[in-house]
């Protein structure tokens, strides 16, 4: 049966992701390791502080693993949530997990806790790398409707692998932020065909952002995580210096399409226009080699 | 923001000593947990709520589930972002389910 993950609570989609009844919860809610700042500006906090943790199986071999729910503060990385984080990652380094998998959603910090938020996620991004140092794998989930943003954003691309659906949208900056900063005919926020053409699964899909597209569905994700386990790409100067030069060319190749249709055509992609109609595996199927 | 307590004398001790939490803190949502309070005779309610001056419409929610459930040895704490009553209730009777049942769900 097809289980939506973007219709999906954090919660679910780690249950429904690992084994049957593997998942053991680290700092589950009855711990209450709770966001100290939000009580003071009178917002309610949450008794997981909005993201779920703890070890589990993925065909047998152990994993780590990690789940924001968006419906929290947007997925909000906080100073609680981000130590969460920064916690599993440093308990891989001990356990030498097949993989860590993060299931992001997530908007950025959470503007509430302001510098404890901005801090939380710099260390969120040094342990994910020292994990990648000791050659764990960090595989990326994004498929949830509020999408993978602002430091979440960033966090995602320094994993070794991306999984997205076409729901799915990684960034950095949010539509909102873009059309607030460059003016709204720059970039129309209220436009969602254009928010998901720019940002969504398929476009990171074409790019190569994202190593994965999957369907919105639970079981998708869990095959595409399986693929990953245990193999990590090399974190080497060589490996930054390579990606460095791929987004250089991006910017020389694309640099002047006004919209990522012109990009895909541009790619070779046939008949570009119904990109946006198609389900994961017949894009899959219609990415030109080499891109 | 407001942070409200109710207690009710209950009958019913859940068979499982489970955890359960149900929920999100989202808008018009909130998230409810269920843990047990040994030999409390009691179901004790405590709230945290993002809307201010409602305290007596909770208590009729709850009484409401009180005397569907009539639950003891139970300590529920709930975070609320603005739910209307009608989630409440369903909420706590989702928890309540799932306490019942066996099965771990998430």
């Amino acid at each position: 049966m097809n289980r939506s993950f973007a219709e999906s609570t954090a919660r679910e989609r780690v249950h429904y992701l690992l084994d049957p009844g593997s998942f053991s919860e680290i700092l589950g809610p009855a711990d209450r390791v709770m966001s100290p700042h939000l009580a003071q500006l009178g917002v309610p906090a949450s008794f997981d502080d909005g993201v779920v943790i703890g070890r589990g199986r993925l065909e047998g071999r152990p994993v780590l693993i990690a789940a924001q729910e968006g419906e929290f503060m947007g997925g909000g990385v906080g100073e609680v949530h981000g130590a969460k984080l920064v916690g599993l990652f440093k308990l891989a380094l001990a356990t030498r997990p097949a993989a860590v998998l993060i299931l992001a959603e997530s908007g950025g910090v959470r503007l509430h806790e302001a510098n404890a938020g901005l801090i939380a996620v710099s260390e969120v991004m040094r342990a994910l790398l020292d994990a990648r140092h000791a050659g764990i794998p960090v595989v990326m989930l994004i498929g949830g409707s509020n999408g993978c943003f602002g430091g979440m954003g960033l966090v995602a691309r320094c994993a070794d692998h991306v999984v997205m659906s076409d729901i799915g949208r990684l960034a950095m900056s949010g539509p909102e932020v873009i059309e607030s900063s460059h003016g709204v005919e720059e970039f129309d926020s209220k436009d969602r065909a254009l928010v998901w053409r720019t940002t969504g699964g398929k476009h990171r899909y074409l790019l190569g952002d994202c190593d994965t597209l999957v369907d919105d569905d639970i079981v998708a994700f869990r095959g595409a995580a399986t693929q990953a386990l245990g193999s990590a790409h090399p974190l080497s100067v060589e490996a930054l210096e390579r990606e460095h030069a791929l987004l250089a060319a991006r910017v020389d190749r694309f640099g002047d399409c006004t919209d990522a249709v012109e990009v895909w055509a541009r790619m070779g992609v046939s008949d570009a226009a119904r990109v946006v109609d198609l389900d994961a595996s017949a894009l899959r199927d219609l990415k030109p080699v080499g891109d | 923001m407001e942070k409200l307590r109710f207690e009710f004398k209950g009958q019913h001790v859940p068979a499982s000593n489970a955890v359960v939490l149900v929920g999100v803190v989202g808008s018009g949502n909130l998230e409810v947990l269920v843990e047990p309070k040994p030999a409390s005779g009691a179901c004790a309610f405590d709230i945290t709520t993002s809307a201010r001056g409602f305290g007596s419409i909770w208590e009729a929610v709850l009484r409401d589930f009180h005397d569907r459930h009539g639950l003891a040895d139970v300590a529920v704490s709930i975070n609320d972002m603005g739910a209307t009553p009608a989630v409440v209730s369903l909420r706590l009777d989702q928890a309540a389910a799932q306490l019942g049942s066996t099965g771990a769900k998430p």
